[in-house]
């Protein structure tokens, strides 16, 4: 298999680039990146809130790739692939609306709104439970793969819809008053911060997928 | 030629047993006559926020029923042991997911009937005006929760706790559904033209479009394999 002793030691590498990474993220959102005029140092939350959105896309992206490859060729590698990447998006999501949430407190002082993105999001979480929860249920292998790559397709296809209908619920409803992000032009430093930790949090989901895929095939060995 | 007569040979049969044994009908209308109740107990004697609340509450109870109604699909094959028959039908198998989808969308309709004459009697309103404007938007929705459902409803006949898990891999999916009908009703009960929600008929049309093509380009992936 492609997951031997030399990838071991690229997984490795690759945690200890997204160790680095984090680091680097930290030092430059915190140290780096100046202090915010208006909502000062709580919107330096920005640095972990916009990588994990941005790594949970890509993860559930991987998940529709992964399933539809699966539907073609019956590669267990791709079936593997697409619940390591939905484990993985499911918790960076998570990261994600907890991060919003902690930054939602002090700036719009509450924890929670049903603005049109954070219910989108939000619908993105549960979806994605639910394909974990369904590969939970199955006992049988092979048909927990088929179902759950239908329903990564499903979810994936229906991503865009879902953020659609809730903008138009939302901005037909009442015009968004806060959250309405015009053209904004970041100060380079900040930019620069934030690109650090797009790479950091990408590096670390690569790194975590890598880890999970490695563990899943030991666990299918093991059961085998 | 060959596809339409199997898949309608599929609804025939599903149509027959229901016709026959009123299982499914019977047991949702006693659900649709309760939830009525129900509505009426959460929002008391008010007019005004029954109205305001009506489009809302019309697909709550369309969709409450739908999960039970869409979630026995593949009852009658499992209990029986009929769904390695299923598997043996030749030719294509989508054939057998455009059958049930048109039996399950029939009885959902025959429900949302019902409702709608519930509504009506129990709540004095007067929903001819809105008539054609709200079947056009309840066909749409109903086409598109049916179509999840069905191949859903496939994928949890062999799951532990399917009843659990039924309604929560539907419900997510069918979030862009529920508001775009909601809206649309909204729209349709209040006497705006339906130009005005065109974007709303869109969206429900291209989430039709793509659950269906979804469904019957895996369902023979659900079915066997």
């Amino acid at each position: 298999m492609w997951f031997s002793t030399a990838d071991r030691r690229l997984t490795r590498v690759l945690g200890w680039l997204a160790a680095l990474g984090l680091v680097a993220g930290l030092a430059m959102g915190f140290c780096i990146a100046p202090r915010e005029v208006t909502q000062g140092n709580v919107q330096r939350i920005m640095y972990l809130h916009v990588p994990t959105a941005w790594v949970a896309y890509l993860a559930f992206m991987i998940v529709l790739v992964a399933s539809v490859v699966y539907l073609f060729t019956r590669s267990v590698a791709a079936d593997r692939l697409a619940q390591a990447s939905a484990e993985a998006g499911v918790v960076f999501t998570g990261v994600t609306i907890a991060a919003g949430s902690i930054w939602g407190k002090p700036t719009w002082g509450i924890w929670w709104t049903w603005d049109a993105r954070l219910t989108s999001v939000a619908v993105l979480f549960v979806m994605y439970l639910g394909y974990l929860l369904l590969r939970e249920m199955i006992d049988d292998r092979e048909r927990a793969a088929r179902y759950c790559a239908v329903l990564g397709i499903v979810a994936a296809l229906d991503v865009p819809l879902v953020h659609l209908s809730v903008f138009w619920w939302r901005t037909l409803h009442q015009p968004p008053s806060v959250m309405t992000p015009g053209p904004v032009s970041l100060p380079s430093a900040m930019l620069a911060a934030l690109l650090v930790n797009v790479l950091a949090f990408t590096l670390l989901y690569t790194y975590f997928v890598a880890k999970r895929l490695s563990s899943l095939r030991r666990e299918h060995e093991a059961i085998a | 030629m060959r596809f339409a007569r199997r898949a309608w040979i599929m609804a025939w049969k599903d149509l027959t047993v229901e016709g026959r044994s009123k299982e499914t009908l019977n047991s949702l209308f006693f659900f649709a006559l309760l939830l009525i109740f129900l509505f009426q107990f959460a929002l008391g004697p008010d007019r005004e926020r029954l109205t305001a609340a009506l489009p809302g509450l019309l697909w709550l109870g369309f969709i409450l029923s739908g999960l039970l109604g869409l979630g026995r699909t593949f009852v009658g094959e499992r209990d029986n042991d009929c769904w390695d028959g299923l598997r043996l039908a030749p030719g294509d198998k989508s054939a057998i997911y455009v059958g049930k989808l048109a039996g399950n969308l029939l009885l959902m309709l025959a429900v949302e009937t019902i409702f709608l004459l519930l509504f009506e009697l129990f709540f004095d309103l007067d929903l001819v005006a809105a008539l054609p404007g709200l079947a056009l938007v309840v066909g749409l929705g109903t086409l598109g929760l049916a179509a999840v459902g069905t191949l859903f409803a496939a994928m949890t006949a062999h799951v532990r706790a399917r009843e659990l898990l039924f309604p929560v891999l539907l419900l997510p999916v069918e979030v862009p559904v529920l508001l775009g009908t909601v809206k649309a009703t909204e729209a349709v009960l209040l006497g705006e033209p339906l130009g005005a929600v065109a974007h709303w008929l869109k969206l429900l049309v291209a989430a039709d479009v793509i659950y269906v093509a979804i469904g019957v380009l895996t369902f023979d992936v659900v079915l066997d394999g």
